[in-house]
């Protein structure tokens, strides 16, 4: 097998890639931005229609795209890319062949074919269930033997990294440990087998239910395992877009882990505590005790936050690391002034970052706290903090890295680069705002999955108060801003695919190439220097990321002790 | 490029760390603390926690039990419909249904006043959300949660529905007074 392998290395990069996974991580990256395109079109009716004042679409499309736009966007779009990081941080970075391609390929078609069942179940009005579909609201069978086939399809993808993993020990491809972002990787991968595993252990009884060999199905049992693959699947995005984080730092600034040993410690603690996060979403149910809630949704005493809180330090620390070493040391900041604010790969990952930490960050711990989560439980708060999560933390984040492997993957210069330095900006910039507004009006009360605040033609209406209407307006006007960049993304991708200049791709060749590590690096060999003060500028970020965190959270409790009495 | 190459050092668990991770780890896990012992802590001395006291139900059984309350404590009605509105006294145990698409019946109840708030839903999930107070509890069919709730100002409030539930779910909406 490894004899007919085809390897190339990318002239500019020096990145190895070996064929069949260059054609396959291409292929899953496609697939990911066409399920983008489709749900930015039904984010666009959507957030157009939530707009009280332009109410764009009547109520059964209204809740027929909220379904589609949930699934092709937290599944589909993310789930197909994360693939495609999978094979790179696997058989690229560790410079070996893919194992199984044929599996892959295999893998890829169950995705597709999933995929298209789900959403014609959706599409043709038999499965208006949204993302979640909690029995016993009924969907057509196509619908849950469409998300089926698309998780089989996943895990093959996850076994397929794990193989690769294999490979390249067996064939001796690296020395010493797998890298750090491989490491992430694997943290995701290991958090998908046990997402996926969850899925199929409820959907695939849902499934039987919707035909009619199952009579009934537990709503709360259905709950508390479809969360173990809803929320757990949220944690596969955050280990990998910290792992792309980790990866941009890297690439963009040279910029090597302050301590491997942190870091890495931090993305056990994801694995062991992450999952138990499911527990988020019941905190409002009846029928679990206190216990079980308390332990479980502060991941087993908050370690899963302290794991994202040492991320949140040490991937901006390894950059400032990196940018004093090459003597921007003025002050505290001189280094982050100086970064390539126009290089949409690093903005882009810094946006994330950022808008991870401080608006998904703490609005999650917030909900996620057992009294508070009565405040804002489904609520548009809830969708408020998962955009925050999802779209400004894990979609920007693999945008960033988009831009990266354009010239690198695909050999295309990426057309529109004027366009592209502000695309993280106007995307990143647009969805703060939306989720903020959201956040604002969920506080307020405004309900999620709600297609008429205003309770039109109804007997008891209620009227919200008109900032809660004011906060939907500017969370609809923001939203499409959001849209706006992210079609400029997808402008761009589609665009250089077709039309950018071809690059220089190397040669494919069968000998495998050794990678050679700087002379210097095995004295060098990490960033922080032990013992000293080596990134005080990030230091004071951490700070003043903990103050609003602080300030944010005990504002809370405060509002919760003026409602009524509960016991 | 080193986070995507593997660690220089072969023995890189043994590579200090930096005083910058240090401290922070440790400001962050006390943080991670007071938050884990601020729920129990509510817990005791708090005055809003959501009771889990539940009971598998039937929908018939709970219909009944509602009727019963309805017949005895009813005031009023309102709308075409007619949806009774019921003044139970304190302490009493108070049925609401949940259904598609409605809140069954209307409560009148009074200030400071405790009262035993049985909750279920008839059919499909829905969401008890109190406005513009905004207290949020999921109610699930076969389960009965007993939530004992103290209002603690007078007005009119609303009860909508935020668990999407079919084609009607924005419709969903009843009031509640407290006197």
């Amino acid at each position: 097998m490894t004899t007919t392998a085809m390897f190339r290395v990318c002239p500019r990069t020096g990145l190895q890639f070996h064929k069949s996974a260059e054609t396959l991580i291409k292929l899953n990256a496609v697939a990911a931005v066409v399920a983008l395109l489709v749900g930015g079109v039904l984010a666009l009716l959507i957030t157009l229609t939530r707009w009280q004042a332009i109410h764009l679409v009547n109520a059964e499309n209204f809740y027929l795209y909220l379904t589609a736009h949930g699934l092709d966007m937290l599944a589909v779009w993310i789930i197909f890319f994360e693939i495609a990081v999978l094979y790179f941080c696997s058989s690229t970075l560790l410079r070996c062949r893919l194992a199984t391609p044929r599996l892959a390929w295999l893998a890829f078609a169950l995705m597709a074919i999933g995929t298209i069942t789900f959403n014609a179940a959706v599409f043709t009005g038999n499965a208006t269930v949204m993302f979640t579909s909690y029995v016993p609201l009924p969907g057509h069978p196509a619908f849950y033997l469409g998300l089926i086939l698309f998780a089989v399809g996943a895990l093959i993808g996850c076994f397929i990294f794990l193989g690769t993993l294999v490979v390249a020990k067996a064939e001796k491809t690296y020395e010493g440990s797998i890298p750090l972002v491989t490491f992430g990787a694997l943290t995701a991968c290991i958090i998908a087998i046990f997402t996926i595993a969850s899925g199929a252990i409820i959907l695939i009884p849902t499934f039987l239910w919707s035909v009619g060999y199952v009579k009934t199905i537990d709503p709360l049992m259905y709950r508390t395992i479809w969360w173990a693959f809803g929320h757990s699947s949220q944690q596969i995005n955050v280990s990998a877009h910290v792992a792309v984080w980790y990866a941009i730092a890297a690439i963009v600034f040279g910029a090597k882990p302050m301590s491997e040993r942190v870091s890495r410690t931090a993305f056990v603690l994801y694995i062991c505590f992450l999952q138990l996060a499911s527990a988020h979403h019941l905190l409002s149910d009846p029928g679990l005790s206190v216990e079980w809630k308390v332990f479980n949704t502060s991941y087993a005493m908050y370690l899963a936050v302290l794991a994202s809180m040492i991320h949140g330090l040490t991937v901006p620390g390894s950059i400032e690391v990196a940018q004093r070493a090459k003597g921007l040391n003025k002050g505290l900041f001189e280094w982050l002034r100086k970064a390539p604010w126009g290089n949409p790969v690093f903005s882009g990952m810094i946006i994330s970052l950022f808008g991870f930490g401080f608006l998904g960050g703490i609005s999650g711990v917030m909900m996620g706290t057992e009294q508070l989560n009565m405040l804002i439980h489904n609520t548009i708060y809830v969708p408020g903090h998962f955009h925050a999560t999802v779209v400004i933390g894990t979609t920007l984040a693999f945008m960033a890295l988009t831009y990266f492997l354009l010239p690198t993957l695909f050999n295309r210069e990426v057309i529109l680069p004027g366009l592209a330095k502000w695309q993280p900006y106007l995307f990143g910039g647009g969805m703060a705002v939306f989720c903020l507004a959201m956040m604002g009006a969920g506080t307020l009360g405004v309900p999620r999955r709600h297609w008429d605040i205003t309770f039109a033609g109804t007997a008891l209406p209620y009227e919200f108060p008109g900032s809660a209407i004011l906060m939907m307006a500017i969370m609809g006007a923001a939203g499409v801003v959001a849209i706006v960049g992210g079609a400029i993304y997808v402008g761009i991708t589609v665009g250089t695919l077709l039309i950018g200049k071809k690059l220089d791709a190397g040669t494919y060749s069968s000998t495998r190439t050794v990678l050679k590590m700087p002379s210097g690096a095995a004295l060098a060999g990490h960033g922080g220097h032990g013992g000293g003060f080596a990134a005080p500028g990030t230091f004071v970020f951490a700070l003043v990321f903990l103050g609003a965190f602080v300030l944010y959270y005990f504002v809370n409790w405060k509002y919760l002790s003026t409602v009524w009495g509960l016991s | 490029m080193s986070a995507i190459l593997p660690p220089a050092r072969r023995v890189w668990w043994k590579q200090p760390i930096d005083k910058v991770e240090i401290i922070w780890i440790a400001i962050a896990f006390i943080w991670c603390m007071v938050m884990f012992f601020m729920m129990p802590y509510w817990h005791l001395y708090g005055k809003q926690n959501l009771s889990n006291e539940t009971y598998r139900v039937k929908p018939e059984q709970f219909a009944r039990a509602a009727q019963e309350m309805v017949d005895k404590y009813t005031v009023r009605t309102e709308t075409d419909e007619k949806i009774p509105v019921v003044q139970p006294p304190a302490g009493a145990d108070v049925f609401l249904i949940a259904r598609l698409w409605a809140w069954w019946p209307m409560l009148e109840l009074e200030k400071g006043k405790s009262y035993r708030l049985h909750l279920t839903a008839m059919d499909y999930q829905h969401g008890f959300s109190l406005q513009p107070e905004n207290i949020n509890i999921q109610v699930l069919p076969g389960y009965e949660h007993v939530v004992t709730i103290t209002p603690n100002r007078a007005g009119t409030y609303a009860i909508m529905c935020n668990e999407y539930c079919g084609i009607g779910h924005h419709k969903m909406v009843s009031k509640l007074y407290v006197k």
